[in-house]
């Protein structure tokens, strides 16, 4: 089969370096607004007022968060609001190292999926973890699937109604 | 079987490198070329073209599949891109076949071009964009965050260990060494060069993970009686399937990927697969990280749940082992190109069954093998099956 794969070019960093290719550089600058919605709206308001909702549909009986104004299983509209705590369990975590142009972190980040107490088992949140460290051993020491946490709000005064209006989640009786 | 009979007659690619000289379109030429050549068809014998190619932001070209349309021997014929995040590789393969197979074309030509040195600093930016715009990305999440939570689920429902994993990077670099066209194969990596690779975000360590590349794959295929003419050794497509699971991935289990198996039973049932553990003798899935091999294998009952590592640790994973995974070296050996990918690995399914891999050849004369891949937000899998 190799008689199949074309003699492509790879170019080396020097041929860039020294200028051997010719290349156009330019940003693409594109700036958004993004309705948060109907459902994900009335939860950032309860978020600044320091609650989590979700939302239930009676016929899957399924406690929803992030919460939706329908059901994607029973494709039907959901039917309430269901207020829910602001502790939970971690279903899974991370020790991030890099931020996402891959330059190093001084102190790891620890992103999470949270199970929220009140919603349905494993209806989780994407959030971060804090106070559990600062190197990655020490977080891994510290830090498992099945951890009980609680969320860290913003002073009321602070608060915009955003996602991070909860400034992280940290182990319960830390 | 739905439909007609649908075989694909010719393949072709690029070499798969960091950064190409060549541009998107030349890509796609070069592979478009190469394939119609290795089947020695024309352009004017093909009815229709399928185009895949990720999101538009790598490029920064918006329409990128009319951008890459000349090179992709598109002028003039009835084209369609699909697109199913890193699924679209083998999803391209499977428009391929539902274009014929309806009875609406005989042959087709399936083009899948990256191109993902362009975005600078990192093509990491544009994966930035694929989390939900008011609850996820002001947390100021990146990609690998999605591919960390998901690995570490899995370890730690099955209890696995980072060695057990490392094994499936270590098995596909030493096999992508016998790769033409590979970027990253090493024929002496060890699991300790991968265990002692720098820490990205736990558990996804460096050696983990596949690389940045530019690249691209195409096939032909074409309907029985035109398949026949074109060759004595067609390769037939015997199974697809494909399935999407829900866009709230905080709200699944992320250990297991349902969404691969429903995708695998569709393809078994049209294939005509009960027992696809002894009725498949190759399997090409989608590696991007070393765990979503062992992961995949489990979601296309190929193992039992949270016993992959034992397939690869036991030399049964092998080129010469009893059921071969990722003979080419996937993702991870011979580069992410990430449409491209997915269909290198039905390109080297096609390759594979006809004797014609060289160095790379599983030994025995396999009659099918499956390729998958998998994408969008850790939400899609797309399988084919293709036996002689
Ligand atoms: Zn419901």
């Amino acid at each position: 089969m190799e008689r199949w794969v074309y003699p492509t070019t790879g170019l080396k960093q020097e041929d860039l370096e020294e200028a051997r290719v010719c290349m156009t550089r330019a940003p693409l600058r594109g700036e958004y607004a993004w309705d948060a919605g109907v459902a994900v709206g009335r939860f950032l308001a309860e978020l600044k007022a320091g609650r989590l909702v979700g939302r239930r549909c009676r016929v899957c009986r399924r406690v929803m968060v992030p919460p939706r104004m329908f059901c994607e299983q029973c494709f039907r509209p959901t039917d309430e609001w269901v207020p829910l705590q602001d502790t939970g369990t971690v279903l899974t975590f991370s020790v991030c190292t890099v931020a996402w142009d891959m330059r190093r972190l001084e102190v790891p980040e620890v992103p999470a999926v949270i199970a929220i107490d009140g919603a349905s088992p494993g209806m989780g949140i994407l959030h971060k973890l804090g106070e559990v460290g600062r190197t990655v051993d020490e977080i891994l020491d510290r830090v498992h699937i099945g951890l009980r946490v609680q969320a860290v709000w913003k002073p009321p005064r602070r608060r915009e109604g955003a996602i991070t209006d909860i400034l992280y989640f940290r182990p319960v009786g830390a | 079987m739905a439909g007609r009979r649908v075989a694909i007659v010719g393949a072709g690619m690029t070499k798969f490198v960091r950064r190409a000289l060549e541009t998107g379109p030349e890509l796609a030429w070069e592979a478009a070329s190469k394939a119609l050549e290795s089947c020695e068809m024309t352009l004017d014998q093909v009815d229709a073209v399928v185009l895949g190619s990720a999101p538009d932001a790598f490029d920064g070209v918006h329409m990128k599949v009319e951008y890459l349309s000349p090179g992709a021997g598109a002028w003039g014929k009835p084209t369609i891109r699909g697109y199913v995040g890193g699924g679209t590789g083998v999803f391209a393969a499977i428009q391929g076949w539902y274009h014929i197979a309806s009875g609406m074309f005989d042959t087709a030509l399936v083009v899948c071009e990256e191109k993902m040195s362009s975005c600078h600093p990192h093509p990491q930016a544009a994966f930035n964009y694929i989390f939900d715009h008011t609850t996820e990305r002001p947390l100021g999440p990146n990609l690998l965050w999605i591919f960390a939570l998901e690995m570490n689920a899995y370890m730690t429902k099955y209890g696995l260990t980072k060695r057990d994993i490392a094994l499936v990077a270590v098995k596909n670099k030493r096999n992508a060494a016998a790769h033409p066209a590979a970027q990253l194969g090493d024929p002496n990596i060890t699991v300790e060069d991968v265990l002692n690779s720098e820490v990205l975000a736990w558990p996804v360590q460096r050696l983990d993970v596949s690389p940045v590349t530019d690249g691209a794959v195409a096939v032909v295929m074409a309907a029985d009686h035109v398949a026949r003419r074109v060759t004595n050794r067609p390769v037939w497509v015997e199974g697809v399937g494909w399935s999407l699971d829900t866009q709230y991935w905080t709200n699944r289990d992320l250990s297991y990927p349902t969404y691969v198996e429903e995708a695998a039973r569709k393809a078994y049932a049209m294939a005509g697969i009960r027992e696809p553990r002894k009725e498949i003798h190759i399997v090409e899935p989608y590696d991007p990280f070393d765990y979503k091999e062992l992961h995949h294998l489990e979601g296309l009952l190929l193992a039992d749940r949270g016993k992959a590592a034992e397939l690869v640790a036991l030399g049964i994973a092998n080129r010469d082992g009893a059921m071969p995974v990722t003979p080419s070296g996937g993702l991870l050996g011979v580069g992410n190109p990430i449409a491209a990918a997915g269909l290198m690995k039905v390109a080297e399914l096609f390759w594979q069954l006809r004797g014609e891999a060289g160095p790379r050849q599983v030994p025995g004369q396999p009659k099918r093998g499956l390729a998958q891949a998998w994408g969008d937000l850790m939400q899609v899998g797309t399988v084919i099956i293709l036996g002689i």
